[in-house]
């Protein structure tokens, strides 16, 4: 098992690289650049002796070495468009605050998700599977743009229970989390009612029920492991992207997270925060996929550690 | 005192193309310490009759149309889900087709077996790991105490019936009920198999019934037989009188169909035509269609099992009527 994580963590190391060096040539094959004439009144020269700092006016393949050579280091370099701190500073500062709304997401995901989709696979194409699956349906369907701003104008603004937005007091925090985290719950939702389905049909459960247990011990102990398979694997990469942030949430809500970072970085040709952010993300999928991979082998007897 | 007395079960399956009428009318009885084959093919009943017994058919599509079972005062068709808890696993035990899919692969073979203890009999672990452990033993199973951590992928399919059967018998039942017990087993296995149910029946002293599509498991094992055809009992008897003296045409068909017994060389036997469609309703013998000594008559009427000698009953008019032997 530790010799199973090992070696898969060694060879996040090539995958690692080459997402670094994708992404290094990608955001450069985009028009524009970090220091563009015209959007603000600055001499040419001023421009040029800019771009000559940050070593933009060197032949590509230079950059590039450059660049891995400072990344190897762990150093991700100062921020081209807010140089106040260095990328590494600004993840250390965004990323707690999109980490916390993603684990509330989660845990809201969670809990609406699973509960959703265990009842509705106990009674396949009853009400009490249309009813869940059909608002699971909706909640996949609809946008967090538009989630957003209609909890805000429901709670927030018409019964005045809530605030409308930021990220100070615990009440602030609770429709964001809801917000982003109602999305995943449609996803959980029909996974879990998928599984379910499918373990409670198999073999092992009729033994189950001719052994005399009651239901409840029916899906908790024979059905649920089986059948929280699907809701799993979607967690890896669901976890992932709870936790780097949402843009749009954080648009909504004025939240200084990470996502609004990532998108302005991309906006403003901000190339060493965007790499910055994309390592960022790409270092925390990888880390829940093995996650992911340990508890399935966990929860699951015949998947080995190969 | 019959242990199990089954009346005019019905077990109907609402679907789209329409009721098919699994289980028609069938009733029997099963003695206290006795072995009581079902022999039928698939489709004739067997398995979904048993299973209704338990509550254990999927319902929806089916539905128990009418019947009663009488087992130590409570009759299984009509009593509450709490009351059938209480006598599944542990009065009545089963053991399924399959030991590939029908023990759960996420959880440990000693978790499994010390389950309906746990739940049963009120026992602590440490008691139940005990008995587990003594009952795989008399199931055959060596190094019980390390093979109860094992999950059951690491099982043959031979010691997996094996664990089936200690999990049916941990509770020491009054009644197992065995499906197809061998079926998906080799050859040998098979062989294996019988012969522990047979000494753990005389063990406990319980009684069995032997749900099977073999003629020669219900030969070896068996006191008395049932034979199925289309949901209904058409023949009831005792071993000896139904391997020596099969009164209705299907038993002496089936009969007369087992490879072993004809001429090396010869065309093997076969029953003409194909199991009737159960979506249909049907008057008189379901079998008429296929007998070779089918008469208008057999097609009028419901043909109930009569006793045609002590202990051996037959849904055949012509035979009751003396006219065919």
């Amino acid at each position: 098992m530790i010799r199973f994580i090992l070696r898969r963590v060694l060879g996040f190391i090539p995958v690692f690289l080459i997402i670094a060096t994708l992404v290094f040539f990608l955001i450069r094959l985009a028009p524009g650049g970090p220091f563009m004439e015209g959007e603000r009144h600055v001499p040419p020269e001023v421009l040029e002796q800019i771009r000559e700092s940050y070593n933009l006016n060197a032949p590509l393949p230079q950059q590039y070495a450059m660049y891995m050579w400072d990344l190897v280091r762990g150093d991700l370099g100062p921020s081209m468009q807010q140089p106040s701190r260095t990328v590494s500073q600004w993840i250390v500062l965004r990323a707690p605050v999109s980490v916390e709304l993603g684990f509330y997401s989660l845990i809201v995901a969670l809990i609406i998700g699973l509960s959703a989709g265990i009842i509705a696979s106990l009674r396949p194409n009853t009400l009490t599977d249309y009813i869940p699956m059909s608002i699971a349906m909706a909640g996949i369907c609809m946008p967090t743009f538009v989630m957003g701003p209609l909890l805000v104008l429901i709670f927030a603004l018409k019964f005045q229970w809530l605030p409308v937005s930021g990220w100070d007091a615990p009440a602030e925090k609770i429709l964001p989390s809801i917000t982003l985290g109602t999305v995943y719950a449609a996803y959980i939702a029909r996974l879990a009612r998928g599984g379910m389905f499918e373990v409670l049909a198999q073999d092992f459960i009729r033994t189950a029920r001719a052994k005399g247990l009651s239901e409840t011990r029916v899906v908790l102990r024979h059905a649920l492991r089986g059948g929280l398979q699907p809701v799993i694997s979607f967690l890896g990469p669901a976890a992932a992207g709870l936790l780097t942030g949402s843009f749009v949430v954080e648009k909504i809500f004025i939240i200084p997270g990470l996502g609004k970072q990532f998108v302005d970085a991309a906006f403003n040709r901000d190339y060493t925060m965007l790499m910055g952010a994309v390592l960022f993300y790409a270092v925390l999928i990888l880390i829940f996929n093995l996650i992911v991979d340990v508890a399935q082998a966990w929860l699951d007897p015949r998947v080995r550690y190969d | 005192m019959p242990l199990l007395d089954v009346k005019n079960l019905k077990t109907h399956f609402h679907t789209r193309a329409g009721i098919v009428r699994a289980v028609d009318g069938v009733s029997f009885s099963v003695a206290p310490g006795e072995m009581l084959g079902i022999v039928g093919e698939s489709g004739s009943g067997k398995s979904v009759a048993n299973l209704s017994l338990l509550g254990l058919v999927p319902m929806p599509p089916g539905k128990i149309e009418s019947g009663t079972a009488q087992f130590d005062g409570v009759d299984l068709l009509h009593c509450t889900n709490a009351q059938r808890r209480t006598i599944r696993g542990k009065k009545i035990s089963m053991v399924f087709q399959d030991p590939m899919t029908a023990l759960n692969p996420y959880l440990r073979i000693g978790d499994q077996i010390m389950e309906p203890l746990l739940i049963h009999e009120n026992m602590s672990k440490a008691d139940a790991r005990a008995r587990a452990v003594a009952m795989l033993k008399r199931v055959g199973i060596h190094d019980a105490e390390r093979r109860l951590r094992e999950y059951p992928h690491r099982f043959s399919g031979g010691m997996r019936q094996r664990v089936m059967i200690a999990m049916a018998l941990i509770t020491h039942p009054q009644l197992l009920i065995a499906d197809e017990p061998t079926t998906a087993l080799d050859v040998t296995v098979q062989a294996q198999i019988l012969e522990l149910l047979k000494t753990m029946q005389a063990e406990l002293g319980m009684a069995v019934i032997l749900i099977t599509h073999d003629l020669g498991v219900i030969a070896e094992s068996c006191d008395r037989v049932l034979v199925m055809y289309a949901g209904r009992i058409v023949e009831s008897a005792t071993v000896d009188d139904l391997f020596r003296e099969p009164k209705h045409p299907y038993t002496r068909a089936l009969l007369a169909s087992i490879p072993a017994t004809q001429e090396k060389g010869a065309q093997l036997y076969t029953i003409q035509g194909a199991p009737p469609d159960l979506t249909a309703t049907m008057e008189g013998c379901p079998f008429a269609p296929r007998c070779e000594h089918a008469q208008p008559q057999c097609k009028i009427g419901p043909i109930p099992l009569a006793e045609i000698a002590p202990g051996h009953a037959t849904a055949c008019k012509r035979i009751l009527a003396g006219e065919i032997t």
